[in-house]
């Protein structure tokens, strides 16, 4: 179940409580998020969308743990990092978090196989065990020959999945996608898309997705909207708000 | 577990153009200080090795050197008679000596150069363990010379069985001696005797005398004989140390200047780290986020680019003590500051010397390195992935 409305009892594996973000530029005061509640469960596959400016991003990095909300409070599988240190919250996100951005953010001078291992390097795996995983998750999204090659010896598409492959190697508790098919053609943004779903239906992952694109936006079981400051549910054709598929 | 370093090495490989300042002003830097430092350490080495260990120096009490010390002969025989005096078949091996300075022009230039003249005893080439490599040594009452290997090499005149004239004498070159790299190298001998009467100098004076003792050990009792002696007033050193103090002055003047450049050079280096890595840190600012949102520390982070900028340091270290490797043993010249002569000595590029620099240059890196590791370290994560 994924609620908007504070209503989500204990057991939910995300639960936002309050939310508020300020940020200050110069005199001016933005409050991007007011009072933001949400809950969703292991498994859920959420969708937010909303216009440029809306808070979507701000949203996804204080759910991974990358910035400190003004007030509320955020709570993932019974850890609530809203009020975990700096050194912590690096930990905690190291642990629970699989970031997959829009620009990839493969780190240029390492190949396919050395930006997946990254995540694996804060484990306690050996060396033979990191390769195990680095070359299971390269070859979950495909990319099991491309494993020596540098990002910039890869297309978009291909990037975007060593990306996921990143995100996935250290069996995160959620994966935060924010618009990872923004920068993509139809094409590889569908094989993205479908991969995604993939991870959801075929390996039980929880993912948070931010987009623009209304058909990638569609694969998600629940579509949440920002607007003002909180999330409201959308109502799409051929789907229940909220529903599981 | 830290980023991985080779991020670091390929980094560097990757954007190498922009380390290349850093690189060359580190290496400048460690360059101008193993080079003075191999110059104090040929020069102190040169004089150091003047000095046998199974020697003693006497001098007049409170003289600071040859120069200003005598030596009667009276008390030269004294000291011949002390304990712990070598002898071979022609007596105690004893040598009152006399040192004048007289100018010969240079080979290289034409120009005229202060060369240190000792009178020394016959036995001076036993009690310093020289030899005669060409040629043969003076007869004592002649005007004869012998001349150090490098004085051979650097003044022209000296060639065997010329004549020079200096001090209102002419002289007849009888032999080349090697004296092992030594100061002695870049003197010339004659008998002190003879000297003395060319310099209308007191007979029977000298300046210094040299001491052969039977051991190292019997230094201590032939010092202490002497000292407790109510008709001397002397000075008993043993020669290694005295050639130590004398070489103390310039050696510390170089270490102290040269330091002084290398560090004036350092600060420089210095900025060109900072320069190179705060720039490598705002043009992988999203890079460093990225690892930061992974979950790597700032530990992490601080201790990933304080080790690349402990590379450039490192390879600037490494450039800056090859390009003066060629300088080892190359002779010089240089004015022994305490009799004005021309001393020859060579630069000496020794292996602590070099790990010195390498340190020195690994401190340039720290200190070039931690401000831009602790801003990447610093940055906010959020902000810092915003960006393009
Ligand atoms: N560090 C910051 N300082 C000041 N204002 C900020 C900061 N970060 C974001 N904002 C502002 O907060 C608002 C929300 O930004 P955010 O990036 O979350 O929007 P978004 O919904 O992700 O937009 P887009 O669809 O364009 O990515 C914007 O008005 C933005 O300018
Ligand atoms: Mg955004």
């Amino acid at each position: 179940m994924v609620r908007v409305d504070g209503s989500g009892n204990g057991s939910s594996l995300v639960r936002v409580r309050g939310l508020d973000k300020k940020y200050q530029r110069g005199s001016e005061e933005i409050h991007v998020l007011q009072g933001l509640n949400l809950d969703v469960d292991r498994g859920d596959f959420v969708a937010f969308m909303g216009p440029s400016g809306s808070g979507k991003t701000t949203l996804l990095n204080l759910l991974g743990g990358l910035d400190l909300p003004t007030r509320g409070t955020i709570t993932v599988a019974g850890d609530e990092i809203t009020h975990l240190s700096g050194g912590k919250l690096t930990t905690w996100r190291a642990r629970h978090v699989g970031f997959i951005f829009q620009m990839y953010n493969l780190i240029p001078v390492l190949t396919a196989f050395q930006n997946v291992e990254l995540p694996l390097l804060l484990t306690r795996l050996s060396k033979s065990e990191r390769k195990q995983h680095v070359e299971t998750a390269l070859q979950v999204v495909g990319l099991g020959d491309r494993m020596h090659h540098y990002p910039r010896q890869l297309s978009g598409g291909q990037e975007q999945r060593v990306a996921i492959a990143r995100a996935i190697v250290a069996d995160p508790t959620f994966l935060l996608c924010d618009e990872p098919t923004g920068d993509l053609d139809r094409k590889s943004a569908d094989e993205i898309m479908d991969l995604i779903d993939r991870l959801v239906a075929e390996h039980g992952k929880t993912v948070l997705l931010v987009t623009h694109d209304p058909v990638a936006a569609a694969r998600a079981h629940t579509l949440l909207h920002l607007d003002k400051g909180v999330l409201v549910e959308a109502h799409r054709a051929g789907s229940t708000a909220g529903g599981r598929n | 577990m830290a980023i991985p370093l080779n991020y670091n090495l390929n980094s560097l490989r990757v954007r190498w153009s922009s380390t290349v300042v850093a690189v060359l002003g580190i290496a400048g830097t460690v360059g101008v200080f193993v080079a003075v430092l191999a110059l104090a350490k040929g020069f102190k080495t040169t004089l150091v090795a003047s000095g046998s260990p199974g020697n003693a120096l006497l001098l007049r009490g409170g003289s600071t050197s040859e120069m200003s010390s005598a030596i009667s002969l009276d008390q030269e025989h004294i000291i011949e008679d002390a304990p712990g005096v070598a002898r071979d078949s022609s007596g105690p091996l004893v040598s009152g000596e006399v040192v004048v300075i007289a100018p010969f022009p240079l080979k290289a230039t034409g120009t005229d150069a202060n060369v240190q003249v000792r009178g020394v005893s016959p036995k001076a080439l036993a009690v310093r363990n020289i030899k005669v490599v060409s040629g043969r040594f003076f007869q004592p009452g002649l005007d004869e010379l012998v001349v150090g290997r490098n004085v051979a090499g650097t003044y022209s005149g000296f060639d065997l069985g010329n004549t020079v004239k200096f001090g209102g004498g002419t002289w007849k070159v009888v032999g080349v001696f090697d004296a092992g790299g030594s100061a002695f190298d870049s003197e010339v001998w004659a008998d002190a005797h003879v000297l003395n009467g060319v310099y209308k100098r007191p007979e029977n004076n000298f300046q210094s005398v040299t001491v052969r003792l039977t051991s190292p050990e019997a230094f201590q009792h032939f010092k202490d004989t002497l000292t407790s002696d109510p008709r001397l007033t002397l000075d008993v050193e043993r020669e290694l140390e005295y050639y130590d103090k004398q070489s103390r002055a310039l050696t510390t003047l170089i270490t102290v200047l040269g330091t002084l450049v290398a560090l004036v050079m350092g600060v420089g280096a210095v900025f060109g780290a900072l320069n190179t890595m705060y720039s490598a840190v705002a043009e992988r600012s999203r890079e460093i986020a990225t690892m930061r949102a992974l979950g790597f520390g700032t530990g992490s982070v601080v201790t990933s680019f304080v080790f690349e900028a402990l590379c450039i340091a490192f390879v600037g270290g490494l450039i800056g003590c090859l390009g003066v490797l060629p300088l080892n043993g190359m002779t010089t010249g240089a004015m022994n500051w305490q009799t004005f002569s021309h001393l020859a000595f060579a630069f000496r590029v020794t292996p602590p010397l070099l790990v010195g620099g390498i340190v020195f240059a690994l401190i340039m890196g720290v200190a070039g390195g931690v401000p831009p590791a602790v801003r990447a370290a610093r940055a906010r994560i959020a902000v810092a992935l915003r960006e393009l």
